[in-house]
C-alpha cells in the first residue's frame, strides 16, 4: 500500500510546522542537561507560542508595512522551503519548484526582509543587527552554496530529490569530498541559524547579538511567528544536512512501510544531529564578531578543498 | 503584415523627427513636454514590436539605404540578435520616456527642454541604429551618436564643474574604446579578402577566414572598446562619475541600456564574426567577468551617494552577464552547443533583467531626488512614509537586483550557476576544476548585493529622517514618473515569474548562433516548470514559489486575525534611555563598517578619528570627528600614472614655446630644411 | 575488490594529508602546529601501510613503521621539548595574513593537479590520483616556510615538504628503495637535532627565535 504523493507532501508539512517547536524544545533539553543546568521541558517552545499569540500587539510609531508584512512572509516563505527539502520521501510533488540554489535564495528573502524590518523602526539595534546579520550572511553563502555544489557535482544534479536518489542508491564509495563539504556545512550551519559560536540565540546583550538585535522590537504574534519560523528553520537545516549528505533510509516511494521505516531513520538521524550540534555548542564560547570571517573563511576553505577533493580524487 | 525591418526603421525616423522638429517650438514647453517624450515612448514601443517579432520567428532581413555616406549606402539588417537587443532598449525607451514627462517638469523653467529632447531622441535613435547597423561604417556613425548625444545629456546640468569634468572623462574613455573597436574592424575588413569599402560590411566579415592570430588581435580590440563602454573594471572609472551627474531618466537609460550595446558588440564579434575560436578568449571574458563583479558590488557598498552605487553596481552586472558570456564561449569552443546555448540565453536574460532593474532603481533615485533634492542617503530615511508608491517599487527593484526568488534577477543569476556546474562536462581537466570555484565567486557577489540593497533601502527609505530639511515638504511623485516605474516593476516580476515563456521565446538567438536550441528541454514540462537541460538536473518554478508563499502569507494572515486583538502605536524600545534621536540610527557608512574592515584591504581606506578637545576639561571632549576616504585603486595604479605622464609629457613639448619669434621662424626653417632633405 | 576499497581509503587519507597541510598554514598556535605535524605523520604511515597491503609490496610496512616512530613520535617529541625548553609559547607571525595564505594555498593545490595531469593519464597505480595531493603537500609546506616568521614554523614546513616527498614517492612509484628510505630518514633526524641546536643558538643570541633578527647578520646596513 502506498500513499499518493500530494499526501505525503501534506504529511510532510504538517510534520515540520508542527514538530519544529518540539525539535527546538528537545535540543534546549539537550544543552540544559550537557550544561547541568534544570530544563523547561520539551513542550515548553509551544506553551511560548501559545502564550505570544494571545497578547496584544505593541507596534513602534515609525514602522512601515514591511515591519508588520515581514512576520508572515518569514513564516510564508519557512513553509515554502519545508516542502521542497525531501524528509522522508522523493516523492514530492513540490520538490521540484526549488533546487538547493533556489532554496538557499529562498532562505535569502527571509533574511533581506528581517534585515529591513530591522531597520524599519529607526533604532541602533536594528541597524546593527541588520548590518552584522547581512555581512556574516554574505561571508556564509558562498561557503554554504559551495559545499552543496559539491555535493551537487557527485551526483550531477543540484535537485534535492535527485541528489538524495543518487546518493542514497549508488555503491558505497569512500568520498573524501563530502566529508569536507560536511564539516563545511556544519559550520555554515552554525551561523545560518544563529548557534554559538556565532550568535547566540539565548541573549539579549547588545554586544552579542546578532539575529536578536533586528527582531528586539517584535511582540504578540509578529514574534510568535518569527519565533516559529526560526525554529522550522532549524529542523530545516538538519533536513537539508540529512538530505544531502547522509541521505540513506529516505523512502524512494510512497510506500507505507518505506515511509515508517524512513520516518524512524529520520527521528534517530535527529537525535544524533542534535547531540553534536549541542556538544559543539557546550563545548565553544561565542566568538568576538571580527574572528567571524576566519571561522567562515575557514568553512569556505573546507567546501573548496571539498570541490577540489571531487576533483582530484574521485 | 508589415515587416519587423519596417517597423524599426519607422521607430528610427520617428526619433530622428522628433528630434528635428523639437527645436521649432521651442516657446511651447508643456508641448514639447507632453507630446515629445509620449512620442518618444511610441518610438520605443514601435521598436519593442519590431525586436519582438523578430526575436519570436527567428527571421532575418536586411536592407540597404542609399543615401548613406557618399558612395557608401547603410546596410541594415535585423535577426534575432539585434532583435533582442531592440527589445531591450525599447522596453526602457517607454519606461523611461514615460517617467521623463514627470521628470522633466520638476525641473521648472530652469533649463532648455529642447536641449534635452534633441539629444535625448537622438540617443535613443543612436542606440536602436548601432544594433540595427550592418556595416562598419553605420556601425560606428551610429556608436558616435550614441556617444555624443549621451555626453551632451550627462552634460545637462553644466553649471557644475564636477558635471563638465565627469562628462568630459566619459566622452574620453568611450573614444579610446572607439578606436579600438575601429582598428578591430580594419583587422576584420583587411583579413576578409574583399577589397576596397566590400569588406567593411558584416557579411564579408562573416564570410572572413581570419588566421587565429588576427582573429585574437581583431576580437581583444574590439573586447578593449565594447568593455570600456560596458564599465568593465578596470575601464569602469567613468561609469561612477558620469552616472550620478547625469539626470536620472538619462542615467536609467544609460545604465540599463547603452552598456548592454557593448555586450551586443560582444555576441556579435564573438558569435556571429569568428565563430570559431580557443577557449581561453572565453576565459579571458569570464575572469574579467568575475573581477568586475565581485569588485563592482565591494565599491558599491562603500559609497553614500545613492546614484553612485547604483552606478557602481552597473560594473556589478556587466560583470554577471561576461560571466555566463564567457563560459558560453568557452562551451563553445569545445563544441558543447547545447552547454553553449545556457550559457548564451543565461548571459542575455540577465542583460534584459539588469536593464529592468536597473532602469527601475535609477528612475526611483531619480524620484527620491526629485522628492529630496538630495543624492546623499546620509541625509535620508523614513521615505517610506512619505513616497509609498516609490518605496513599493524600489523595493521591486532591490529585490530583483539582490537575486531574490521569485524576481528577474534570480532567474539569470540561477541559469548562470547552472552553466557554470556544467563545467564536468569539459574535456580539460584543469577547467572542470577551476570553472566551479568561479562559482563561489558568484555567491559571493550576489550576498554582497544582497546586503548592499538592504543598506540602501533600510537607510534611504526606512527608520527616521536624518535630514536638515522639513520631511513634511517631502511629497510622492507624479503620475507619470509613478508609472514608468510602475512598467518597469511589472515587467521586473514577470520576467521572474514566466522564465520558460522568455527562453522560448530566445530560443531562435542561440540557434542562429550556437547551433543549438534551449526551449525544448528547458520548457518540457509547460510553462509553470523551468528544466535548464533535464529536469534531473534542476528545476525551478517561480508562479509555484509566488502561489505558494503568498497563499500561506493568506492563510497565517486570516487565521491570526480571525480574533481582532488590540494593535498599539507604541514608541520604540529605547533601554530606559528615552533620549533617542534620529542621528543615533545605522547610517549607511556604519552598516557597511563589518564588510569595511573584513574586505577593506581591496580599497584604499583611510579613516581619521578627531577628538575635539574641551576648553574646561581634557577628559570630556566637545566632540568627535570622524573621516572616512575611500578610493578606487585602480585610479591610481591605471589612470593616475598615465595622467602624469601625459602631463610630463606635454610639458616637454610646451618647452618649445618661447614667445620669441625668431625662434618660431627657427623651427619653420628646420622643418623646411628636413622636409627638403626628404624629398631629395 | 580489495583494491578499490583500499584505492578509496588512501583517497581519503590523502585529503586528510592535504587538510593538515592547510590546517598546518591556518594554526597560530605553535604546539598547535606540532601536534598537527604529528597527526599529519601519523595519516602518511597510515596511507604507506594501506598501499604496502593493497600493492603487496610489503616493504612498505617497514617505511610505515619508520614514518610512525620518526614523525609521529620520535620528532615531535624533540620539538616539543625544545618549545617547553625554550620557553616560546607565543602565537608565530605570519608574513602575509592567514586568509591570503589560504588562498594562495588553493591555488597551489589546483596547480599541482594540473602539473600531474599528464602522470596520472599514463600511470595504471591505484594511487595515481593522490600524486597531486602529494605535489601540493609539498608546495603548501614551501609556502609555510616562506610565510611565516618563526623559527619553529621553518623546520615544520621543511618536515611538512618531506612527508609530501615521501607521500609522493608512495604514490607515484610504491615507495622509493629501502636503502634510500633509510637514508632520508637518517638524514631528517640529522636535520632535526642540527635544527635544534640552530634554535638554540639563535635563542640564546638574539632573543628571540624570530628569523627576520637574522637580518642583523648582515655586514653592511
Amino acid at each position: 500500500m502506498s500513499l499518493h504523493p500530494f499526501a505525503i507532501e501534506l504529511l510532510q508539512l504538517t510534520l515540520l510546522i508542527v514538530l519544529a517547536p518540539a525539535f527546538s524544545g528537545w535540543v534546549k533539553v539537550l544543552k540544559c542537561r550537557a550544561q547541568g543546568r534544570t530544563a523547561p521541558g520539551i513542550l515548553q517552545p509551544y506553551r511560548d507560542i501559545r502564550r505570544l499569540f494571545a497578547k496584544n500587539l505593541l507596534v513602534a510609531e515609525n514602522a512601515s508595512w514591511i515591519f508588520r508584512f515581514t512576520p508572515y512572509l518569514t513564516f510564508g516563505v519557512t513553509v515554502m522551503a519545508a516542502g521542497i527539502i525531501p524528509l522522508i520521501s522523493v516523492d514530492l510533488p513540490l520538490s521540484a519548484t526549488a533546487d538547493v540554489i533556489a532554496l538557499v535564495m529562498l532562505f535569502g528573502i527571509v533574511r533581506f526582509f528581517t534585515a529591513l524590518a530591522g531597520m524599519d523602526i529607526g533604532t541602533a539595534f536594528g541597524g546593527m543587527g541588520a548590518s552584522r546579520e547581512m555581512t556574516i550572511a554574505s561571508l556564509a553563502e558562498p561557503a554554504m552554496l559551495m559545499a552543496v555544489f559539491t555535493v551537487s557535482l557527485a551526483s550531477s544534479s543540484t535537485s534535492l530529490t535527485q541528489m538524495v536518489t543518487v546518493m542514497a542508491h549508488s555503491d558505497f564509495f569512500i568520498r573524501p569530498s563530502l566529508a569536507f563539504a560536511l564539516a563545511a556545512f556544519i559550520l555554515i550551519a552554525l551561523a545560518e541559524t544563529g548557534r554559538i559560536p556565532v550568535d547566540n540565540p539565548a541573549t539579549h546583550l547588545e554586544l552579542t547579538m546578532i539575529h536578536e538585535a533586528m527582531i528586539l522590537e517584535y511582540s504578540g504574534r509578529h514574534l510568535a511567528l518569527i519565533e516559529w519560523a526560526g525554529m522550522m528553520k532549524l529542523l530545516l537545516f538538519f533536513a537539508l544536512g540529512i538530505a544531502s549528505f547522509c541521505p540513506w533510509g529516505i523512502a524512494p516511494s510512497g510506500d507505507i512501510v518505506l515511509l515508517l521505516l524512513a520516518l524512524g531513520l529520520l527521528a534517530a538521524k535527529l537525535v544524533l544531529g542534535s547531540i553534536i550540534m549541542v556538544l559543539i555548542e557546550t563545548g565553544l564560547a561565542k566568538m568576538r564578531i571580527f574572528r567571524l570571517p576566519e571561522y567562515l573563511g575557514s568553512a569556505f576553505l573546507l567546501a573548496t578543498l571539498g570541490m577540489i577533493a571531487f576533483f582530484i580524487l574521485e | 503584415m508589415v515587416a519587423p525591418l519596417d517597423i524599426a526603421g519607422f521607430s528610427v525616423l520617428l526619433l530622428l523627427a522628433i528630434a528635428a522638429i523639437s527645436p521649432f517650438v521651442r516657446a511651447a514647453r508643456a508641448f514639447q513636454i507632453t507630446v515629445m517624450f509620449p512620442a518618444c515612448a511610441l518610438a520605443s514601443l514601435a521598436a519593442v514590436v519590431a525586436g519582438g517579432i523578430s526575436v519570436a520567428e527567428g527571421t532575418v532581413a536586411s536592407a540597404t539605404m542609399y543615401p548613406g555616406l557618399p558612395g557608401l549606402p547603410f546596410h541594415l539588417r535585423l535577426d534575432p540578435l539585434s532583435g533582442f537587443f531592440l527589445v531591450v532598449i525599447g522596453l526602457m525607451g517607454v519606461c523611461v520616456s514615460i517617467y521623463s514627462v514627470g521628470y522633466m517638469k520638476g525641473y521648472g523653467g530652469q533649463r532648455s527642454i529642447t536641449h534635452m529632447i534633441v539629444f535625448y531622441a537622438l540617443f535613443l535613435a543612436g542606440m536602436l541604429m548601432v544594433v540595427l547597423a550592418d556595416d562598419a561604417y553605420f556601425f560606428l556613425v551610429a556608436w558616435e551618436l550614441m556617444a555624443a548625444a549621451s555626453y551632451f545629456l550627462v552634460m545637462y546640468e553644466d553649471e557644475k564643474a564636477e558635471n563638465r569634468r565627469a562628462a568630459f572623462l566619459y566622452l574620453l574613455i568611450a573614444h579610446v574604446g572607439a578606436i579600438a573597436i575601429l582598428l578591430a574592424f580594419g583587422v576584420m575588413a583587411g583579413q576578409s579578402g574583399r577589397g576596397g569599402f566590400d569588406g567593411y560590411t558584416f557579411d564579408a566579415m562573416r564570410t572572413a577566414h581570419l588566421s587565429p592570430g588576427w582573429a585574437t588581435a581583431a576580437f581583444f580590440l574590439a573586447f578593449f572598446g565594447f568593455a570600456a563602454k560596458a564599465g568593465v573594471i578596470p575601464l569602469h572609472v567613468w561609469l561612477p562619475e558620469a552616472h550620478p551627474v547625469a539626470p536620472s531618466n538619462i542615467s536609467a537609460l544609460m545604465s540599463g541600456v547603452m552598456l548592454k550595446t557593448s555586450i551586443y558588440g560582444i555576441v556579435r564579434f564573438a558569435f556571429d564574426f569568428i565563430k570559431e575560436f580557443p577557449w581561453w578568449w572565453g576565459g579571458v571574458v569570464l575572469v574579467l567577468g568575475l573581477i568586475s563583479a565581485l569588485m563592482g558590488v565591494l565599491y558599491a557598498l562603500m559609497q553614500h551617494d545613492l546614484k553612485r552605487l547604483l552606478a557602481y553596481h552597473s560594473v556589478e552586472n556587466i560583470g554577471i552577464i561576461l560571466i555566463g558570456l564567457g563560459l558560453s564561449m568557452i562551451f563553445a569552443s569545445f563544441h558543447l552547443p547545447v552547454l553553449a546555448a545556457l550559457g548564451l540565453i543565461a548571459a542575455l536574460y540577465h542583460t534584459l533583467n539588469h536593464a529592468m532593474f536597473k532602469g527601475l532603481l535609477f528612475m526611483g533615485a531619480g524620484a527620491v531626488l526629485h522628492a529630496t533634492h538630495e543624492r546623499n542617503m546620509e541625509e535620508m530615511g523614513g521615505l517610506i512614509h512619505r513616497l509609498p508608491w516609490t518605496a513599493v517599487f524600489f523595493l521591486i527593484g532591490c529585490v530583483s537586483i539582490s537575486a531574490l526568488p521569485p524576481f528577474n534577477g534570480f532567474v539569470s543569476e540561477w541559469l548562470t550557476f547552472q552553466a557554470f556546474l556544467l563545467s564536468p562536462a569539459l574535456p580539460n581537466p584543469l577547467l572542470k576544476l577551476l570553472i566551479p570555484l568561479g562559482a563561489a565567486m558568484l555567491a559571493l557577489t550576489g550576498a554582497l548585493a544582497a546586503a548592499c540593497f538592504v543598506k540602501v533601502y533600510g537607510v534611504t527609505f526606512l527608520g527616521h529622517w536624518r535630514g536638515h530639511q522639513q520631511p513634511e515638504r517631502i511629497r510622492e511623485v507624479g503620475w507619470s514618473m509613478r508609472l514608468g516605474m510602475l512598467l518597469a516593476a511589472l515587467s521586473c516580476f514577470l520576467l521572474g515569474i514566466m522564465p520558460t515563456w522568455v527562453i522560448g521565446w530566445l530560443d531562435t538567438i542561440p540557434e542562429q548562433l550556437c547551433g543549438a536550441k534551449l526551449a525544448e528541454s528547458a520548457g518540457r514540462y509547460g510553462w509553470m516548470w523551468l528544466t535548464p537541460i533535464s529536469h534531473e538536473r534542476a528545476s525551478y518554478s517561480g508562479p509555484v514559489v509566488f502561489v505558494g508563499i503568498c497563499a500561506v502569507v493568506a492563510v497565517t494572515w486570516l487565521l491570526l486575525h480571525v480574533r481582532a486583538t488590540q494593535v498599539k502605536r507604541v514608541p520604540i524600545w529605547d533601554c530606559g534611555f528615552a533620549k533617542l534621536t534620529p542621528r543615533m540610527q545605522y547610517t549607511a557608512t556604519s552598516f557597511s563598517m563589518p564588510i569595511r574592515r573584513v574586505l577593506g584591504f581591496l580599497f584604499a581606506v583611510r579613516e581619521q578619528v578627531e577628538v575635539v578637545p574641551h576648553t574646561n576639561h581634557p577628559a570630556m571632549p566637545a566632540g568627535l570627528q570622524y573621516r572616512l576616504r575611500i578610493r578606487d585603486r585602480f585610479w591610481n595604479w591605471l589612470y593616475a600614472p598615465q595622467g602624469n605622464a601625459a602631463y610630463w609629457v606635454a610639458r616637454q613639448v610646451g618647452k618649445l614655446q618661447h614667445g620669441q619669434i625668431q625662434v618660431y621662424l627657427l623651427y619653420s626653417f628646420i622643418t623646411l630644411i628636413v622636409l627638403l632633405v626628404f624629398l631629395g | 575488490m580489495t583494491h578499490s576499497i583500499a584505492a578509496q581509503i588512501n583517497s581519503l587519507l590523502a585529503s586528510l594529508i592535504l587538510l593538515t597541510a592547510f590546517a598546518l598554514l591556518a594554526q597560530r598556535k605553535i604546539l598547535g602546529l606540532v601536534h598537527l605535524f604529528a597527526w599529519q605523520g601519523f595519516f602518511l604511515a597510515l596511507s604507506t601501510a594501506v598501499i604496502g597491503f593493497a600493492s603487496g609490496e610489503h616493504h612498505l610496512y617497514i617505511s610505515s613503521l619508520l614514518t610512525l616512530g620518526m614523525k609521529v613520535i620520535l620528532l615531535p617529541y624533540i620539538l616539543y621539548t625544545l618549545i617547553r625548553k625554550l620557553k616560546i609559547h607565543r602565537e608565530i607571525e605570519a608574513i602575509v595574513n592567514i586568509p591570503a595564505t589560504m588562498l594562495i594555498g588553493i591555488a597551489l593545490v589546483v596547480f599541482s593537479y594540473h602539473l600531474t595531469a599528464p602522470i596520472r593519464e599514463l600511470s595504471s597505480l591505484m594511487t595515481r590520483s593522490t600524486l597531486a595531493v602529494a605535489l601540493a603537500t609539498v608546495m603548501l609546506g614551501l609556502l609555510m616556510m616562506v610565510t611565516r616568521r618563526h623559527a619553529v614554523t621553518q623546520i615544520l614546513g621543511f618536515l611538512a615538504m618531506e612527508n609530501g616527498l615521501f607521500f609522493a614517492a608512495t604514490s607515484a612509484t610504491y615507495g622509493m628503495p629501502m636503502v634510500v628510505e633509510l637514508g632520508v630518514a637518517l638524514d631528517l633526524l640529522i636535520a632535526a637535532f642540527i635544527f635544534g641546536i640552530f634554535f638554540f643558538h639563535i635563542n640564546t643570541t638574539f632573543d628571540s627565535l624570530d628569523v627576520d633578527q637574522m637580518a642583523k647578520l648582515k655586514e653592511t646596513d
